[in-house]
């Protein structure tokens, strides 16, 4: 009863979905203003391969963040300055920082947990820095072995050294949405944690539903109260895939005027939560959801799948992204 | 030029319906785009669970020729074999006339019947044009009343075909309207291939209910592109109270292979209960169904919510 069709038919029909062709024909309004850019920061370097079991020679990770350049994406976190005894995926940071083509309009930030890897971030290149807070005690004590206050503190330096020497300063908060140990996260406390990153320097906090439970209205909720503290050009959400909530979560984000979205590449990047279950959301089916949109990034979506093709073959694995495993099996 | 509306009222996105029905198409949508023949007792006992999860809606089986669709060749064995409970109803799709009296004598008390929006989809899926295919459906209809029996109505390819690409929203508005005149209570407005996106839901439901009704339509989303969620929001933000969903996201898609089709039901309750929406469902208890069917058919579940549910029970009490 149902026919395959020819795979060229196939292929250039959802190519044009891909953004390759006009999309005049798209109907381009809908039910309230979204922005009309959004800034996609592209995390599957590191937040992504960081939450990879199989280890990832120096070169590979270097060819991905190159070929991620060369697919439009204005931000691509690089590395993480971590000490390679806790996050041994990271030990190449160096190599990986001096050996990357750095595309003129490109950021490529990188994770700096303290002064010390602060230091080594800027001696091997860094032009940005990220830190990394929490909205819950219980998680920050358990990953980072200090209160979220003692966690702003160490933060202070790292700030104070990155403002003398002119780096911008990124700040991202775990557990907005839920926490693994504690439970419902109040929206309150998220904004008071984004309100310390933002007086201390942070140009954009990023919000991140760490383990993924978060819904469209426990988002909305705690992006009202987070609005209250800081500017919502300041503000970026960190989506997590994990029950399959993540693109509604970040339509709901535009709808409140967030326009700055995190994601990785082919979804790279488990739960360490959930054992197998997924964890980031896949940067390719974000902008399948921002093109349908009309909604402009500068990815090139088909050049994106290239980078996420590339880097599943080298980790040996299925791709995350439903938009690549639709397009790829045609 | 900004995305705005063009018109100063718009939905309000913060409204959400207070109650949303799912109409569970698993055990017929979705079994019959797996490739695995399932054993009649294994389909019983799916729709019997499902019956327990506070569902009301579970679309049985298909009375097409087992000719063309295997799957659904036991239709009036099932049919039989399930225990019907009071609150729950069990539609039948019924392609034409014969199927429609195959199944009334197997017991069927509502129907539905399959349009498309897509000439070149219809031709190539059911053998006809789509006014040919009204007509079939019209017989049907006309039976079915007689009968006092409910019809749903199907709509596929409205935001998007796999042969023709993009489809106007105002033919599948036509499409719609017949069949609501023809008589179906309910017109069930298909993604086939996935590849809507919240742009294009919005687009086609704003043309769609210039002249339809709005709680006399329901989405039906596949999750081909990862899209399906957010469609799904999107539609509930313009009115639509009625989704489909597949337990344990059953039901590949046909046209692009191994790539997902229906989007899963426990990770459409997830989100509509984490809204505050009513559904009436047990969530657990469709995981356990879905679990349940992913066993016999020997495949994972596409449901992340039943991934993480199951991975998170290994975790508990690890930090």
């Amino acid at each position: 009863m149902v026919e395959t069709i020819p795979f060229t038919l196939c292929f250039l029909w959802s190519r044009s979905y891909l953004g390759a062709f006009s999309l005049d024909g798209v109907s381009k309004r809908f039910i309230c203003p979204l922005p009309e850019r959004v800034k996609i920061v592209e995390v599957g370097p590191r937040d992504g391969l960081q939450n990879e079991k199989t280890i990832v020679p120096a070169e590979v990770k270097i060819r991905l963040i190159d070929m991620l350049s060369e697919a439009g994406l204005p931000v691509i976190e690089a590395t993480s300055f971590v000490s390679p005894k806790w996050v041994p995926q990271m030990a190449d940071q160096e190599e990986v920082m001096r050996g990357i083509q750095r595309k003129p309009g490109v950021n490529y930030p990188v994770l700096t947990p303290n002064l010390k890897g602060y230091r080594a971030a800027v001696t091997a290149g860094a032009k940005e820095v990220a830190i990394f807070g929490a909205a819950s005690e219980l998680f920050s004590k358990k990953n980072i072995n200090c209160s979220v206050e003692e966690s702003l503190q160490r933060f202070e330096e790292v700030m104070k050294a990155a403002k003398q020497e002119g780096i911008p300063v990124r700040g991202y908060i775990s557990c907005v949405l839920g926490c693994p140990y504690e439970g419902k996260v109040s929206p309150v406390k998220v904004a008071e944690v984004a309100k310390r990153l933002y007086s201390m320097g942070c140009y954009e906090i990023s919000l991140g539903d760490t383990i993924g439970v978060g819904t469209p209205g426990g988002m909305a909720e705690m992006l009202e109260a987070v609005k209250k503290e800081v500017p919502i050009h300041a503000l970026a959400v960190h989506c997590h895939d994990t029950y399959g909530q993540a693109l509604a979560n970040i339509l709901v984000a535009l709808q409140n005027g967030v326009s700055v979205v995190d994601s990785s590449v082919a979804g790279l990047g488990g739960c360490p939560y959930a054992q197998g279950a997924s964890g980031n959301v896949a940067t390719e089916d974000v902008i399948y959801m921002l093109n349908g949109l009309g909604i402009h990034t500068g990815v090139d979506l088909p050049k994106l799948m290239d980078a996420g093709s590339y880097i599943c073959r080298s980790l040996n694995r299925r791709t995350s992204s439903k938009v690549a495993q639709a397009t790829c099996k045609l | 030029m900004p995305w705005l509306l063009q018109e100063k009222k718009g939905p309000d996105i913060h409204k959400f319906p207070d109650f949303v029905k799912i109409v569970e198409v698993g055990p017929r949508d979705g079994l019959q785009n797996e490739k695995e023949m399932v054993p009649t007792e294994v389909k019983i006992q799916l729709i019997d669970m499902l019956s327990q999860t506070g569902l009301s809606v579970i679309e049985a089986t298909s009375f097409v020729s087992s000719k063309w669709v295997a799957q659904m060749a036991d239709h009036t064995e099932v049919l039989r074999g399930i225990n019907k409970l009071p609150h729950v109803r069990y539609p039948v799709l019924t392609p034409n006339l014969q199927g429609f009296q195959a199944a009334v004598e197997a017991g069927a008390s509502e129907v539905a019947v399959f349009g498309s929006a897509s000439e070149t989809f219809s031709k190539r899926n059911i053998n006809c044009s789509i006014e040919e295919s009204m007509r079939r459906f019209e017989q049907v209809i006309t039976a079915a009343k007689q009968a006092g029996i409910p019809v749903r109505g199907y709509v596929s390819c409205t935001l998007g075909c796999p042969y023709e690409g993009d489809i106007q929203p105002a033919q599948v508005k036509k499409v719609v309207k017949r069949l609501l005149e023809l008589g179906c209570y309910e017109v069930s407005l298909g993604d086939t291939t996935g590849a809507g996106t919240a742009g294009s839901m919005a687009a086609m439901l704003r043309a769609v209910t210039t002249e339809v009704p709005v709680h006399a339509l329901a989405v039906h989303c596949h999750d081909t592109y990862g899209q399906a969620l957010a469609n799904i929001l999107t539609a509930l933000q313009m009115g639509v109270s009625v989704v489909d969903s597949s337990v344990a996201g059953l039901g590949g898609c046909p046209y692009a292979k191994g790539a997902g089709g229906n989007v899963s039901t426990e990770d459409v309750v997830y989100m509509l209960h984490g809204l505050g929406i009513e559904t009436g469902v047990d969530l657990s208890k469709v995981i356990e169904a879905g679990e349940f069917i992913c066993q016999a058919l020997n495949r994972p579940t596409s449901s992340k919510v039943a991934q993480a549910t199951n991975n998170c029970r290994g975790e508990q009490g690890t930090s």
